[in-house]
């Protein structure tokens, strides 16, 4: 379970998150609905430890445990999984010697013993086939060079090996073409689990058609400012935010 | 001394140095006249210092305030000798020519028959017997003879390696020069080789000077390359776990013909301080330079690497590519200069350097210039100094890496980019393996 416990968080002393509440339970699917520049971002990112910003009040709870305390390398390995809105190219890293680092690490902060060669690339080709990654994309330096869709499945990939608690997914649809957003929903919902949650960051109802959100948040200058379910995606998408960020749509 | 020279006053070391040479090292065979020029160009100039231009981060008179002996003392034997060639870094399929505390020594060398069309004399045999070839060699095809460093080289070369690859020969099993030092004292080796190779020949030298029971060694070694028309050469150079206290110095002169290819790289992986400076001369239309190198420094140490190409002739290409990465108080140098004669149209030129800067008191001094004097050549450079991405960090954290292990797999990326341009895959193999060895030893695994 996730919970956001009045979290103020500013950047450069510009104050982005402000006093948000936000509670996923176990199994469940979250969505997150907003204008731009509200700082859902800002939120995904503190979740998952990048430095840089400013939590001045609040906490951030996985299973009762306040992560704020710890780095992104042990919330990585504690569950808390980030799909990048823009996922980083590393040059001259290939992308499975990434991937076996990545599942060593997990194995490693777990007490297992790290995957042999072929068990790992077993893994990572069942996953990359059903994610519709090929294996040339493999074997090119992580992201590098990666059309804006095939970056959004290269996250959903890693995903799906590092088997999270929490994914949380930044516009992971943003990018992705009809097939490939349907092919990546698949992905997600076959992660759905009893024990796993997400939160799924979107402008878009199309996504929530795909992977079906129990709950729906609006956040709006810094707050969640409403909470319902699938069906208040469909009223968003009609009326916009206008009642949430006092302006005229 | 024609012309009056301001006299300062001189350091223990320069003192000691001239001093040996006046007497008459019994040693210093040959080349008389050679010898007795560079060394009154050593005594004017004395050891290079900041006021040098070419030398202007690199202090060698204040960094080098004694001169070691060039003198194999007794400690220094044969099984100590054997003893650091069994090491796992010292292994090597190439048929290797070792230098032993600055002497060659065909027993420490390989043994059985060279690789066909490949010939081979000890410098010191060469210059005895007055070799006309390798006393041209050694003014005519020596650019940057007015640099002291390389004039006190020629003044006191002890041994060293001829080598003479046949026209035509394509010599399949690389050729290694070993610089071993050992005796964990303090000792000078002044060493001089040279590779002559013939139209259309090709051949991969390997070279490394390697001190085997690290101490304050003083090595000053130089190599020239003749690369004859139509020939290809490449090479690989290093310096191997000298000590903090420890001085290289590196001259390298290449000349080429027309049509002909020079493929270098050097590794510097080391303690102390290193220099490696390198004059090349590009003298036939359409042939290519290029040479690459990648410098791991940490601690207090400081490797200079000033090189300047000459395009004499139209139609050439040259491309330079270093990469240093600095922790600590670590200093890198690179000083490129690529000069572009007035009828050398047509030439392709292009230098880069990049530094990843880890340590908040580490220094890169970059320092690439292009003198242009013809007018229809594409030539550009570009020197960058940077930190690790920050973002790309937490990208890999984020996927449960430590912050230790996203830096290195970061470094070792960065690394890997130079080291692709080494040609030689045993070679490249040896220096990824010598650049995790680093890069372990900096995150403590
Ligand atoms: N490092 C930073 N420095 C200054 N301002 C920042 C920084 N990071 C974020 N911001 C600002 O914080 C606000 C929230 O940004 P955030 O990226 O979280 O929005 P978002 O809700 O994800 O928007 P979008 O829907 O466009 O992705 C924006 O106004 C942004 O400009
Ligand atoms: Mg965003």
């Amino acid at each position: 379970m996730l919970e956001v416990k009045n979290l103020h968080v500013s950047v450069g002393g510009r104050k982005i998150l402000d006093g948000l509440n936000l509670t996923v339970n176990d199994g469940e699917v979250a969505a997150i609905m907003g204008p731009n520049g509200t700082g859902k971002s800002t939120l995904s990112y503190v979740i998952a430890g990048r430095e840089d910003y400013e939590v001045e009040e609040g906490e951030v709870l996985l299973d009762g445990v306040n992560i704020l305390e710890m780095d992104a390398t042990e919330r990585a390995n504690a569950g808390v999984f980030l799909a990048f809105q823009y996922p980083l190219e590393i040059p001259g890293v290939a992308t499975m010697t990434f991937l076996k680092a990545a599942l060593n690490a997990q194995a490693r902060a777990k007490g297992l013993p790290e995957l042999q060669t072929p068990e790992f690339m077993k893994k990572v080709r069942e996953a990359a086939t059903k994610l519709g990654v090929n294996q040339d994309m493999l074997k090119r330096p992580l992201n590098v060079g990666f059309s804006g869709g095939e970056k959004k499945r290269m996250e959903i990939l890693q995903m799906a090996l590092l088997q999270p608690k929490v994914g949380i997914l930044d516009e992971t649809d943003s990018g992705l073409d009809i097939d490939a957003l349907r092919i990546v929903a698949d992905g997600v919902n076959a992660l759905r689990a009893k024990d796993r949650s997400f939160l799924v960051i979107t402008h878009y109802q199309r996504l929530l058609d795909y992977i079906k959100p129990d709950t729906v948040h609006v956040m709006a200058k810094g707050k969640i400012a409403r909470t319902g379910g699938p069906e208040l995606a469909l009223e968003l998408e009609k009326s916009g935010y206008a009642a949430f960020t006092g302006e005229a749509a | 001394m024609n012309k009056p020279v301001l006299q300062r006053a001189r350091t223990e070391a320069e003192a000691a140095l001239i001093e040996r040479f006046d007497q008459g090292d019994r040693r210093l065979v040959g080349a008389t006249d050679l010898r007795a020029a560079a060394m009154q160009r050593f005594a004017d100039a004395g050891l290079p210092n900041r006021r040098v231009e070419a030398w202007h981060y690199t202090d060698l008179r204040g960094a080098m305030r004694t001169a070691a002996l060039a003198r194999a003392p007794e400690t220094a034997t044969l099984p100590l000798a054997r003893q650091c060639l069994a090491k796992p870094l010292a292994q090597t399929d190439a048929h290797r020519f070792v230098i032993f505390n600055g002497a060659y020594n065909e027993e420490l060398s390989s043994s059985g028959p060279l690789p066909a069309g490949v010939t081979v004399a000890s410098l010191a045999s060469a210059l005895a017997t007055g070799d006309a070839d390798v006393l041209d060699t050694l003014g005519v095809r020596t650019p940057g003879s007015d640099d002291s460093v390389v004039a006190l080289n020629t003044a006191l070369m002890q041994d060293g390696v001829v080598i003479r690859v046949a026209p035509g020969a394509k010599v399949e099993r690389p050729l290694a020069i070993l610089n071993l030092m050992t005796g964990g004292f303090a000792q000078a080796a002044f060493l001089r080789s040279i590779l002559i190779v013939g139209a259309g020949a090709s051949i991969m030298l390997d070279e490394a000077t390697a001190v085997c029971m690290p101490d304050a060694t003083q090595a000053n070694e130089a190599l020239t390359v003749v690369v004859g028309d139509g020939a290809r050469v490449d090479y690989a150079a290093q310096v191997a776990e000298q000590g903090a206290q420890s001085v290289a110095l590196h001259s390298l002169f290449v000349t080429m013909g027309a049509n002909a290819q020079f493929n270098g790289f050097c590794l510097v992986p080391t303690a102390g301080l290193v220099r490696r400076q390198i004059f090349a001369r590009l003298e036939g239309e359409h042939s290519t330079f290029s040479l690459g190198g990648l410098s791991l420094l940490r601690g207090k140490e400081h490797a200079d690497t000033t090189l300047v190409v000459d395009h004499a002739v139209p139609n050439c290409v040259s491309r330079e590519f270093f990469r240093h990465i600095l922790d600590h108080e670590a200093t890198g140098v690179f000083q490129g200069k690529v000069v572009v004669r007035q009828h050398a149209q047509k030439t392709d030129g292009g230098m880069k350097s990049q530094a990843l800067v880890l340590g908040e008191d580490a220094t890169m001094n970059n320092k690439p210039e292009l003198e242009i004097f013809a007018d229809d050549v594409v030539c550009g450079h570009g020197a960058t100094v940077g930190q690790l991405d920050k973002n790309q960090i937490f990208y890999l954290q984020a996927r449960g890496l430590s912050r230790g292990e996203a830096e290195s797999l970061l470094l070792e990326a960065f690394a890997n980019e130079a080291l692709d341009l080494v040609a030689d895959e045993a070679v490249r193999a040896r220096f990824a393996g010598q650049t995790e060895d680093w890069l372990a030893h900096r995150s403590g695994r």
